[in-house]
């Protein structure tokens, strides 16, 4: 009896090991082919690699500052100090102010349309299919396109500037969020809406009693997320005119000012991680006063 | 029970709006303010974007007539679309290697100490913090025009995420059988090796492969600062103006990134149940 059973389990144990093998053999030889075909398409090859790697290391050494330690607190005109390297720290804040607020507008006009269109493009509250499928599919495109692509449009045809940048990122913002909203009201509990309609409420009641009071905090909690994503969106939206502190990074970095490229990134990486800081704290809050 | 008496059963439901929710109406306000606000900075004017507006029309026309379709040079965009996959590939792969030792490095459940821990998390956060377009004009400066500077855009964005993705990981898995190796004499190496290991290759390798997945998307717009792949291909048409030729990328770069979704969604669930 019990050799029976060390002999099934043998047996069972050789058969994971088996297949265990059989997946890291396929992975391997696939992540190797992969290798091979990829690394010949680009050309890409290690006395290349090695080549630039050089030419990087000086690159990262001219756009770091020439900070000195004895006259790192002096004013602007000496050259070692921190007000020297920020020389141009007022544009900058102007620069990130703007981004900040392209970020802030986009997410909000965004949002707004994408809970709109949420409730036709989820199962439980569409009016019919058709809808559902055309929503659907529109939203669908509206996260595809990257929307740097949809910027270098805009700019085209709404001029250099902002505007184009916040319509861009709304588009993109609507799609994708559009797309989350309407994943969170399927989820929902379908009980409060029966009540409401066996109570004889209509669609929009429904809606804003049985629906909206239950979705409410994670929709919050997406926008706040997407807001994170499209301040880090703002700062390059720039590269291709959509305004922003990226513009003025695209700047210096193609006309070689160096320092002043590693104090924008600097500036950059601080907005980003503080907002990403803040908007964490406030979603765990939501999440948790669920 | 008529209307009246609910009313009175329940007063507090009948108040008016800002007397039941001030928090909403109060936010709803501020939103108002500020995109009045937001108008002024902006001199956003319904004027200039409705001329815009117009101005896109002709654009949209174009971009779906597509008269000369034959005669369109189909072999770069094939190459394109070749180079964007194998960037996205290469660079997803140095990632995934280099960020196993990070990642396992920057785990409470491997290093106990934490001030290496903690030096690690902020490089890795200073990584993340940076755009990988912003990434990939550094290196495009540095290495010259061409996918070389997309593939180590890629893979100096994403050590930054998936280290980090890869130490929650470990620092969620479960301690008990790395403390039953502990506890029958195991080395530090054995350890890891059948205690941690197993438990978090599963989730590494599916971690990877969403990001080749969302990597073949940021892959595509790294053409534009001129790291080479499809972005390239899209950006020049764009600037132009075969409008035509633009869309039709743009379509062939949602198909192919709609086709990889599927295929790694299909892995990853294989994956994750084996």
């Amino acid at each position: 009896m019990s050799e029976s059973l060390i002999k099934n389990h043998n047996e069972r144990l050789k058969g994971l090991i088996r297949k265990r093998r059989f997946w890291n053999i396929f992975l391997s030889i696939g992540i190797l082919l992969g290798l091979i075909f990829s690394s010949k398409i680009i050309d890409i090859n290690a006395s290349r690699l090695l080549s630039g790697l050089p030419r990087l290391g000086d690159y990262v050494a001219q756009i770091l500052p020439s900070l000195e330690t004895n006259s790192l607190f002096l004013d602007s005109k000496t050259e070692g100090s921190i007000s020297y390297w920020y020389f141009n720290l007022p544009k900058y804040l102007h620069l990130l102010f703007e981004t900040f607020n392209m970020a802030l507008v986009a997410t909000i006009i965004g949002s707004s349309i994408a809970l709109f269109l949420s409730f036709f493009a989820a199962k439980n509250t569409a009016p019919n299919s058709l809808i559902y499928f055309i929503t659907r599919r529109t939203l669908e495109f509206f996260r595809g396109v990257p929307e740097i692509i949809f910027a270098i449009l805009f700019v085209w045809a709404l001029g250099i500037g902002p505007i184009a940048g916040i319509i861009a990122m709304m588009l993109h913002t609507t799609g994708s969020l559009g797309k989350l909203f309407s994943e969170v009201h399927e989820n929902s509990d379908v009980r409060p809406r029966e009540a409401l309609k066996a109570s004889g409420g209509n669609w929009f009641s429904e809606m804003k009693f049985g629906l909206l009071p239950q979705v409410l905090p994670n929709l919050i909690s997406y926008i706040l997320l997407r807001f994170e994503i499209n301040i880090r969106a703002s700062t390059i939206l720039g590269f291709v005119g959509a305004g922003g502190i990226g513009q003025e990074l695209y700047l210096v970095i193609n006309f070689n000012y160096y320092e002043e490229v590693s104090a924008i990134i600097f500036l950059i990486i601080l907005t980003v991680i503080s907002i990403d800081i803040l908007s964490g704290y406030l979603r765990k809050n939501i999440i948790e006063a669920e | 029970m008529t209307d009246k008496d609910i009313m009175n059963l329940h007063p507090q439901v009948f108040y008016p709006l800002w007397k039941r929710s001030p928090l909403f109406i109060l936010t709803l306000i501020s939103i108002f303010t500020y995109l009045i606000f937001s108008i002024n900075y902006f001199n956003f004017s319904l004027n200039d974007l409705l001329n815009g507006f117009s101005k896109m029309k002709p654009i949209l026309i174009s971009m779906v007539t597509w008269n000369d379709f034959f005669t369109w040079n189909f072999n770069s965009i094939l190459i394109g679309i070749l180079q964007t996959l194998s960037m996205a590939f290469l660079g997803t792969i140095a990632a995934s290697i280099v960020s196993i030792p990070l990642g396992l490095l920057a785990s409470r459940q491997v290093v106990k100490i934490s001030l290496p821990r903690f030096i690690i998390r902020r490089f890795l956060d200073f990584i993340r913090g940076v755009d990988i377009l912003i990434w990939a004009l550094i290196f495009v400066r540095a290495f010259g025009l061409g996918p070389l500077s997309g593939v180590l855009a890629i893979f100096v964005a994403d050590t930054g995420t998936l280290s980090k993705l890869y130490s929650e990981a470990a620092d969620n898995s479960d301690n008990k059988p790395i403390e039953g190796l502990v506890s029958s004499g195991a080395t530090k190496i054995s350890t890891l090796r059948f205690g941690l290991i197993p438990q978090v290759m599963p989730i590494f390798i599916s971690q990877s492969l969403y990001f080749f997945e969302s990597n073949s998307r940021s892959a595509v717009i790294l053409g534009i600062v001129g790291a080479g792949g499809i972005g390239l291909q899209l950006s020049e048409r764009m600037k132009a103006q075969y409008w035509d030729q633009a869309f039709f990328i743009i379509l062939l770069i949602l198909i192919m990134v709609a086709v990889i979704d599927r295929v790694s969604r299909a892995l990853r669930e294989k994956l994750i149940n084996e």
